[in-house]
């Protein structure tokens, strides 16, 4: 038995968290919003705490239905870097780890519906996307946000995003 | 409809006149009193007869992609949202309040670093209780849509069950 011993946990963690940091820290809107994402293994959470500033309606008051929009877009557009970034830094090869460190290279929108069911709370509110298909070119992600319940969707949303490295 | 002659490339210059143009002053008031839109510095250049067009200037801290300095779609989004909201307010049929159902957004090309983002949305239908709504949106060169959006918003009237 010389199968090798795994990494230590805390490497591990430290690794993935700092791959996270590089694709998200540098995109100027997501700290505009102050958009944070949660990891668990490879599942991400967006997370948009509830700020003034994001208020669309002063009177009931409800969320901005464009700040909701720009949510779903950018847990939509994470997730899709995300994944093919996670690919690169369990792949264990310098080559990938290399990629995995270069600038990152965003998917691009081609388009974006969101279904508002609810008006949005004046509280925190959470996002995940699923990748329903990705192929060379083209992406389609389904996301889906809630605030207290999850079982209580407020908006959901599905997207088309031209992937990078080709030309469009 | 109000003239939209203060949006696109003249808006600084026309941004001068609005406050000559009492329609328009109580539109932007309307609109200042939103705080994201007010967040993302928008002016409204043209409001009435469910038409709508409103600016917004191109600022860093929307940047979606710093190598490029391209704006998020979701600032676009916020723009198309709001002033399409803003075209159902200034329906005839004056509803007192609106909320979006659905939107659908297109991205044509990226909007060019540096300039404004110009949506003109207008109400393609009104029903007793759906307003549908087209909109575009464009930087300096405004024969090449940035964007275009489709949606769906509900109609509140005073006293009507929602």
């Amino acid at each position: 038995m010389n199968r090798p011993r795994p990494e230590p946990v805390q490497v591990i963690k430290t690794r993935r968290d700092a791959a996270l940091e590089r694709l998200v820290g540098g995109v100027p809107y997501i700290a505009f919003l102050g958009i944070r994402f949660e990891r668990h293994g490879d599942e991400l959470t967006a997370v948009l705490p509830y700020a003034d500033e994001l208020i669309g309606n002063p009177v009931l008051p409800a969320l901005h239905g464009g700040v909701t929009a720009a949510f779903l877009e950018t847990a939509a557009i994470v997730e899709l870097a995300w994944s093919r970034m996670w690919g690169l830094i369990e792949a264990g090869t310098p080559e990938a780890q290399a990629e995995a460190e270069a600038r990152p290279n965003w998917p691009r929108t081609i388009d974006f519906t969101v279904d508002y069911l609810r008006s949005g709370l004046p509280r925190d509110a959470y996002a995940r996307a699923r990748i329903n298909r990705s192929g060379r070119r083209y992406a389609s992600v389904h996301v889906e946000a809630w605030q207290d319940n999850r079982s209580r969707l407020f908006a959901q949303a599905t997207g088309h995003f031209l992937m990078p490295g080709r030309d469009g | 409809m109000l003239q939209d002659n203060a949006c696109g490339p003249r808006m600084d210059r026309q941004a001068a006149d609005m406050t000559t143009d009492p329609e328009l002053a109580r539109a932007q008031k309307f609109i200042d009193a939103l705080p994201h839109a007010q967040a993302l510095g928008m002016r409204v250049c043209g409001l009435g007869d469910g038409h709508a067009a409103i600016s917004m200037p191109w600022d860093a801290r929307l940047v979606g992609d710093p190598e490029t300095g391209v704006i998020h779609g979701g600032a676009v989004s916020a723009l198309m949202d709001t002033c399409a909201g803003a075209a159902v307010m200034s329906h005839p049929s004056a509803p007192m309040s609106t909320a979006t159902l659905d939107l659908r957004i297109d991205y044509m090309r990226p909007a060019t670093p540096g300039q404004a983002i110009t949506a003109r949305a207008e109400c393609w239908h009104v029903t007793r209780s759906v307003a549908f709504v087209r909109a575009v949106a464009t930087d300096e060169d405004e024969s090449r849509p940035v964007a275009t959006a489709t949606g769906a918003f509900t109609v509140e009237k005073l006293g009507a069950a929602s």
